[in-house]
């Protein structure tokens, strides 16, 4: 028994010290990813006025559209904070419920630049027309099926909660995963402020 | 075990050294080839001077290499494990003396040579009009698959895979691409630049005096890649006037139809001239890229943006 | 169903190409059927594939590039004989075929012998060197592994089934665009470096973490051996650079599947970008290659000079000096596009700082030998033989840093002569070094001394041969890439480059027998204590090979030479008063499942079957959400267990074993008995 317990508390160590080295290795992840959307945008500016043939950012874009898109996104990790806070407080449930509330906001961003993204390509605005909208694609895309994989990620995580519940390892994921989704929020900022508020000026 | 490695390393330094000495020597026998090598042996004052920057930036270097490779071998030689009578200082870990020294020289000699480059990029900048007392004599390069087409707005001529131009004069090229990115390169009088579709870069160079010399596409671009050279004659005086004539009196003109068809890929496209060509041609090919497109000027315009694409 | 696979993909339009395929074909037949024969599959994948110990993934990684090595030699030598006899005639190459073979060359020789070599190295060396039991993410690490083979095994079957690339190892657009290049071949291109480039990126990532977080008590940043030093600036510029290459090849990829135009030729495409970004890459891309080789190279010097260090700090700061001008050069590439003479200038200028730095570490090296007692181990005759050759890369580098010098020499085979001037002596010569050095770390006896010799000396003939005929041929005006020319006087020089690379061959074979002959004597070369050639670093302090967990107890280090320092100590070899349990990793199926599911992938993405490349992205999400609910990756090993193997080992050494270490011990110590003893 008690040679039982001294491997459970070597286990521990490792497992603290191992998820204290996936939290560092998470930042140098994202940091990876921010060198991705570095040069998305880097080539979204390079490419923003090639229109070829098409329409330009002024016919397309739609700020009123766009607004609606950052409320949610900026909603959702504001709530995303507090399921973070009421992890710290132990408060399993209601872990969950931010969790829910942060997926439905995720899920409604998706929706709104699917509706976008569909809009124009119905009328004729699709990657493949010019320069200028491949690289928009790419760069809101790339940001859009982040957002899809975080969402996965909450679904997962919230199974995990439910299962396991506040564990070490789930807490250090569910942080984890907190760091991904406000990233991806200092991403939209970016989108925002380089792609549409300069496109419709 | 190590003293036999010791001694066949050196037996392997005696053995490989007539050998290499050999070899050396057997492409000394070649230097023919050597004596005709346009980097060396530029036929014009802009190549010259490239070369000169080149020999400049190695003599130069050789205050470091040469003591780096000499060194490095005589204290192999010299501490060998062999040699016990040698010094030997195994915890010895640096030397502010020496560290000063080997950071300083290089960063002494690359200072230098920086202020060197940094004169020369200015000097040597292929955009840059040559100075001289004669006017530049235009041409337009077009790179195709897998040829060079030549345009003289001055003569309102064009040639295929032949570029002449009077030798007295500096020659002034602008270069675009309606195909892959190429680069137009002339060893012999200059380096080179790319040709890019939608995009138009220059070239200026200068010939010491008459003469032929071989130009091409540097850049990989294909199948017909190795065949897309060509000859470019700087002429005196009576035989650019010739030439002129030869030209302006070919029965083949370039209009929007026929580069239509010359567009297509060919491989060692035979030299061929043209009395006149499609007004405006080079600008019309760069349009057919732009990066935003209007509606077609012209019949030609859209036949070339449109027909070769 | 099948996209655009069909019967054609068979290369069927040339015997060369057949014959490449079926040597292939018959290759992978070959291995399949020995395995089967010793009935080694179950080994084979519960003790190799599986694995996630890092030595036996490095181990891995190692034989992966030296099996692409054989294949991007090969390349190598139907240029060069395409080459010597192509003056005014086809030689036996279509255009076609030669253009696949240099893309192939390039391709391979970068991502599937460098990367993986390196990546071997650093796996089986770095965690000891820093006194650590295992990388920080172990399972990481076997996807980053299955994820490089995968790429590598899109090359292979390009072979067979389809066409490689003809753009070359850059594959600058729009020529690859698919307008220029519609068939699979620059697809195969493509998701071979996505894949393997997502591989790469995850191993940055693992050696930054471990370097950072796994270091041993005692082991401060300037302690850490030179060669983990290197390993800590490259793992940083692939998590820098990596990204930069997955972007333009997605971008690129993107273009030529979903008709994006990013790079093509009008639509609002821009073809410099992509120079732009590739070199963004590509440049880091070239020092994340070379200084791991000078790290090892500074180990050997060490080590066979009998001597400490010359200039440690000297070295580091060199390095990182190395790492953080890396980013600043890329423009280099292209001079000749036209930028203006301010932008060329500057980009010159930062590429000769580079070569500062550079030459400091030759000078230190230099001195490191000087009042050194030099034993002439395969693996110094190598850094000797780099260090002589790559100053010569050095100042043909500096030349063509010039801008008006490399409007002339840009394209040239004086170019091509360059970077295979920094790339073998620099890069391939280290490895080679390495794997002179560690090989009784890894496997537990020596190579044989003779046959390395041997190696070395063909090779760098082999070197000089092919090599300088090329510097001279650029400034005859030839371009690199061509598959026949024109000029008589420069055939040959082809000729002598031809044989350069027959030399070369010979040095391979060398390899081979090297290789074969210590495997068959491996008895009468085994290496009982651990420390071959009295060495310095930690990982000398493990048993070879070393148990699992590397080290029984964590070691505690006081000095740069760690265990040199602990030899003179008499704290080497020493038992403890009790062993305790140590946490293990746990070995995985899902790494090498992931490198297949990537492999089939890409496969799907380059034959346009839509439903597979869609079925392998959601079984990898499955792998992937399996593993992130996995809380019980770790087993314990049991002190009991620990206890055994260490002792075991313990009494396999020998006093006689044991180096002498009189000449490092303080003057006025006692001499005869300076041995460390054991408890």
């Amino acid at each position: 028994m008690g040679e039982m317990s001294v491997t459970s508390e070597l286990l521990e160590h490792e497992e603290k010290k191992s998820l204290d080295s996936r939290e560092f290795g998470f930042w140098i992840y994202l940091m990876t990813d921010a060198v991705i959307f570095a040069l998305l945008f880097a080539t979204y500016v390079v490419l923003a006025k090639n229109s070829a043939a098409g329409p330009t950012s002024k016919e397309l874009f739609d700020l009123g559209h766009t607004a609606g898109e950052t409320a949610l996104l900026l909603l959702s990790s504001l709530t995303f904070g507090m399921a973070t806070i009421s992890m710290s407080e132990d408060r399993l449930n209601r872990v969950v419920q931010w969790l829910i509330v942060t997926l439905v906001l995720g899920l409604g961003f998706l929706a709104m630049e699917l509706i976008e993204f569909h809009g124009m390509i119905a009328q004729g605005a699709g990657p493949e027309t010019s320069g200028f909208l491949s690289a928009f694609f790419t760069l809101v895309g790339t940001h859009g099926l982040h957002v899809t994989f975080g969402s996965i990620g909450i679904c997962v995580m919230i199974g995990q909660v439910l299962v396991k519940g506040l564990t070490l390892p789930v807490r250090s994921r569910l942080i984890r995963l907190g760091l991904f989704w406000h990233f991806l929020d200092i991403v939209w900022i970016g989108i925002f402020s380089v792609v549409y508020l300069p496109g419709v000026m | 075990m190590t003293e036999l490695t010791n001694k066949r390393f050196f037996h392997g330094v005696a053995r490989t050294v007539p050998f290499v000495m050999l070899l050396a020597s057997l492409l000394l026998l070649q230097g023919c080839g050597v004596s005709n090598a346009p980097v060396l042996f530029p036929k014009g004052p802009i190549a010259l001077a490239e070369r000169n920057l080149l020999f400049t930036a190695f003599g130069l270097m050789m205050i470091v290499a040469i003591p780096a490779i000499a060194l490095t071998l005589y204290f192999v030689w010299r501490y060998r494990r062999a040699n016990e009578a040698s010094a030997y200082t195994p915890d010895w870990e640096g030397s502010w003396k020496v560290e000063t020294v080997i950071w300083l020289v290089p960063a002494i000699i690359i200072i230098v040579l920086g202020t060197l480059v940094w004169d020369a990029t200015h000097r040597l900048d292929p955009y840059k009009p040559i100075a001289s007392d004669k006017p530049a004599f235009k041409v337009q390069a077009i790179a195709l698959d897998w040829k060079w087409l030549f345009l003289y707005p001055e003569l309102g001529t064009a040639s295929v895979n032949e570029l002449a131009f009077p030798a007295d004069r500096p020659l002034n090229i602008e270069i675009t691409s309606d195909t892959v990115m190429n680069s137009l390169m002339i060893p012999a009088l200059g380096g080179q630049i790319y040709a890019m579709a939608g995009m138009r870069s220059e070239l200026n160079l200068l010939a010491d005096e008459p003469g032929v010399f071989t130009g091409r596409n540097t850049m990989f671009s294909g199948d017909g890649f190795a065949d897309q050279h060509f000859k470019a004659h700087a002429m005196s005086e009576a035989d650019f006037t010739a030439w002129k004539g030869e030209i302006s009196g070919s029965a083949d003109v370039l209009d929007a139809k026929t580069y239509v068809e010359l567009h297509r890929q060919s491989v060692a496209n035979p030299v061929s001239y043209y009395s006149s060509y499609e007004k405006d041609l080079f600008q019309l090919i760069l349009r057919k890229y732009a990066p935003m497109v209007g509606p077609y000027e012209s019949e030609a315009a859209e036949l070339i943006c449109r027909g070769a694409a | 169903m099948l996209g655009r696979l069909t019967i054609d993909a068979i290369p069927l339009y040339s015997w060369v190409a057949m014959g490449g395929a079926a040597v292939t074909v018959c290759g992978g037949l070959a291995v399949f059927l020995l395995i089967t024969y010793l009935r080694a599959w179950k080994v084979l994948w519960t003790d190799w594939l599986t694995s996630v110990d890092h030595k036996k993934i490095g181990i891995m990684y190692v034989v992966l590039a030296l099996v692409m090595l054989v294949r991007g030699f090969v390349d190598a030598l139907m240029m060069r004989a395409q080459q010597a006899i192509a003056l005014n005639s086809e030689g036996y190459l279509p255009p076609e075929h030669f253009e696949q073979i240099f893309s192939s060359h390039g391709t391979i020789m970068i991502f599937f012998v460098a990367m993986p070599f390196l990546t071997g190295l650093i796996n089986i060396i770095v965690p000891q060197q820093i006194g650590a039991r295992d990388v920080a993410f172990p399972f990481l690490n076997s996807v980053s592994l299955w994820m490089t083979a995968a790429g590598a095994g899109l090359v292979l079957v390009s072979l067979v089934i389809g066409k490689f690339s003809t753009a070359g190892w850059t594959g600058y657009p729009p020529y690859s665009g698919i307008e220029y290049s519609p068939g699979v071949g620059v697809d195969y291109w493509l998701w071979a470096l996505i894949v393997s480039g997502v591989g790469s990126t995850m191993s940055g990532i693992n050696f930054i973490v471990t370097i950072v977080k796994n270091r041993c008590p005692g082991m401060t940043y300037m302690r850490m051996p030179m060669f983990t030093w290197t390993t800590l600036c490259i793992s940083i510029l692939i998590a820098f650079a990596f990204p930069a290459l997955t972007v333009v090849a997605a971008q690129l990829a993107l273009d030529r599947t979903l008709g994006f135009h990013f790079f093509t030729n009008g639509d609002g495409g821009n073809m410099m970008m992509f120079a732009n970004l590739l070199w963004i890459w590509g440049h880091p891309e070239v020092y994340i290659l070379i200084l791991p080789a000078f790290g090892i190279f500074s180990e050997v010097v060490a080590t066979f000079s009998r001597k400490r260090l010359f200039g440690y700090k000297s070295l580091v700061y060199a390095t990182a000096c190395i790492a953080i001008l890396s980013f600043t050069v890329w423009l280099h590439h292209f001079f000749t596009m036209g930028s203006s003479a301010n932008v060329n200038a500057v980009f010159g200028i930062a590429t000769m700082i580079i070569a500062v730095p550079t030459g400091v570490k030759i000078f230190d090296w230099m001195f490191t030998i000087y009042r050194g007692r030099i034993e002439f181990h395969p693996s110094m005759v190598f850094t000797i033989g780099f260090m002589v050759t790559f100053v010569i890369g050095g100042v043909t580098g500096v030349l063509l840093a010039l801008p008006p010098a490399d409007y002339l020499m840009h394209n040239s085979t004086f170019l091509v002569a360059h970077f295979h001037n920094m790339l073998i002596p620099g890069a391939l010569f280290g490895y080679f070094a390495g794997l002179n050095y560690w090989f009784p770390k890894a496997f537990g006896f020596k190579l044989d001394a003779k046959w390395g010799i041997r190696s070395f000396w063909f090779w760098i003939i082999g070197f000089y041969l092919a090599f300088m005929p090329l510097y001279v041929l650029g400034f005859m005006g030839m371009s690199r890439r061509m598959e026949h020319y024109a000029d008589p006087t420069w055939q040959p020089y082809l000729v002598v480059a031809a044989l350069g690379a027959l030399c070369v061959l010979a040095g391979i074979v060398c390899i081979a027998v090297q290789l074969y002959v210590s495997a068959k004597n491996w008895g009468s070369a085994r290496d009982t204590t651990g420390d071959p050639w009295n060495g310095r670093t930690l990982e000398w302090a493990t048993s070879s090979p070393p148990a699992p967990y590397n080290f029984a107890v964590i070691p505690e280090v006081r000095d740069l030479d760690a265990f040199h320092d602990m030899k003179i100590r008499g704290a080497a070899y020493q038992a403890p008063v009790q062993y305790e349990d140590i946490v293990m990793p746990k070995s995985s199926g899902i790494g090498p499942i992931l490198g297949a599911l990537s492999f089939v992938l890409g496969f799907a993405m380059v034959w346009y079957i839509w439903w597979l490349a869609a079925l392998c992205l959601v079984l990898s999400l499955v792998c992937v959400g399996m593993r992130a609910c996995d809380d019980a990756s770790d087993f314990v090993m049991p002190a009991a267990e620990v206890a055994r193997i260490e002792n075991a080992r313990l009494a396999q050494i020998s006093m006689a074993d044991m180096h002498d270490m009189r000449d490092f011990m303080p003057r006025g110590a006692a001499s005869g008995a300076a041995l460390p003893g054991r408890a």
